[in-house]
């Protein structure tokens, strides 16, 4: 964000799509910002996931199922001469699992606006359920610190580093998963048992972004961010993108993105035994892999003369390519082989975001 | 401690005496919709969140968020 401006009043209306290591995701997602005389804008949100599954983790230990999580979120921004104060609240629910967020944050501009310095706050609160069992309600406390910096640099060199604290305590395995464990008196080798994580996690992020206007009128991207955590789990990702209008109407994007995780310290594809050590989880989140990301997009704008309150328009179709690939995580679907033998897994997945874009 | 407090009153007061060199008028390149981390706020979260729910990294994500029900 460059100096202290309160965000454009605009409507977006997206659909989307993730299909892929048979799950597909689709809903709309409803953005709306508003200003409210000339220091306040409103922001709200209606957000849809209608989840069918019939993941790795489903097919090797459970049923297929079907699900749908909605969001609602309202925010409020308030700008004071270059200080910027927001205040948001999240409301995120599903069958069995909802969660509540409120979040504060402060933006400041600096040295004619060359330089904005923003830190937030958020603390969530999530009631975890499991279907089919009334009994079973857990919960946990998640609070988030943000610090960042934006800075101009030279005329054509946008700069941007962000630095997040997560913390959160609580109930934080998933309740319906299992780890498998070597046992010679099934047939295939391994039985399953419910896996087990630590109470609390704090992770730590740190990203770096840079922006850069191409003389021919396009723009260059650039990211990286290291992340680290108490789980023992180290990650990072780095990306590039370029932006390229052409004429006056279209936008056309491209971007690449790298990521890489180890393991937590409690996971295994295969444990030796039953209650093998305190914490145990076979999530494949939490394995080591990698993934590769691909992405393109087209934005098209438009000027309605007959709308009489907007002022400009975009039709904007994004597509991204992505694939896992796991180092520590086998196929169960795979049998015939020994415990331990089958072929690690991968996955593929298509990812698709329709939206308009209103100005008003 | 004293003298890191004395160097950041300096270093703050120096900074408050800083000449933008980049000028307002020469912010048109800054000021194109395509020099923007997130032209779609909302396609940018869906991405962030997609991302998020399969990978153990999370938080410093570009746009701020109110945290996402993924678990």
């Amino acid at each position: 964000m460059l100096a202290a401006v309160l965000p454009e009043d605009r409507f977006d209306a997206l659909y989307h799509v993730y299909d892929g290591g048979g799950v597909e995701v689709t809903g709309p997602s409803l953005l709306l910002r508003k200003l409210v005389g000339e220091n306040t804008s409103l922001t709200a949100n209606y957000y849809v996931d209608a989840i069918s599954s019939a993941s790795i983790d489903v097919v090797s230990s459970a049923s297929p199922y079907r699900e749908r999580r909605v969001e609602k979120s309202l925010g409020v921004d308030y700008l004071h001469d270059k200080t910027i104060f927001s205040l948001s609240y999240t409301d995120s629910d599903e069958n069995d699992y909802s969660a509540r967020t409120a979040h504060f944050g402060i933006s400041q501009g600096l040295f004619g606006d060359l330089t904005t310095v923003r830190m937030g706050y958020s603390r969530g609160w999530d009631a975890v359920g499991r279907r089919g069992d009334g009994t079973f309600a857990e919960e946990i406390v998640r609070q988030n610190y943000r610090l960042g910096l934006s800075q101009v640099l030279t005329e054509d060199l946008l700069l941007d580093v962000g630095f997040e604290a997560i913390t959160d305590q609580g109930y934080l395995n998933n309740p319906y998963r299992s780890v498998r464990y070597v046992d010679s008196v099934s047939a295939r080798g391994y039985s399953f048992e419910p896996e087990v994580y630590p109470g609390t996690r704090t992770s730590t992020a740190l990203a770096l972004r840079a922006l850069y206007y191409l003389p021919y009128r396009a723009a260059l991207k650039g990211e990286y961010r290291y992340f680290a955590d108490t789980w023992g789990i180290d990650a990072m990702h780095w990306e590039v993108g370029y932006t390229h209008p052409w004429r006056e109407r279209w936008i056309f994007d491209a971007r690449y993105r790298y990521y890489m995780q180890d393991h937590a310290d409690f996971y295994s594809d295969l444990f030796p035994r039953l209650g093998a050590q305190n914490y145990l989880a076979r999530d494949k989140e939490l394995s080591t892999f990698t993934s590769h990301t691909v992405g393109f997009g087209v934005s098209y704008e438009f000027t309605p003369q007959e709308w009489r309150y907007i002022d400009k328009g975009s039709l904007n179709l994004y597509y991204d390519y992505m694939r896992f690939d796991y180092e520590d995580f086998r196929d169960l679907r795979v049998s015939g082989v020994g415990a331990g033998e089958e072929p690690l897994y991968d996955l593929s997945a298509h990812v698709l975001r329709l939206y308009v874009s209103l100005w008003y | 401690m004293r003298a890191l407090l004395i160097v950041v009153a300096c270093a703050a007061l120096a900074g408050c005496a800083v000449e933008p060199w980049v000028k307002p008028y020469e912010r048109q390149h800054l000021a194109d919709p395509i020099m923007s981390f997130e032209r779609g706020p909302a396609a940018s979260a869906y991405l962030n969140h997609v991302h998020q729910a399969r990978e153990s990294a999370r938080g410093a994500e570009s746009g701020t968020g109110g945290g996402c029900g993924c678990n």
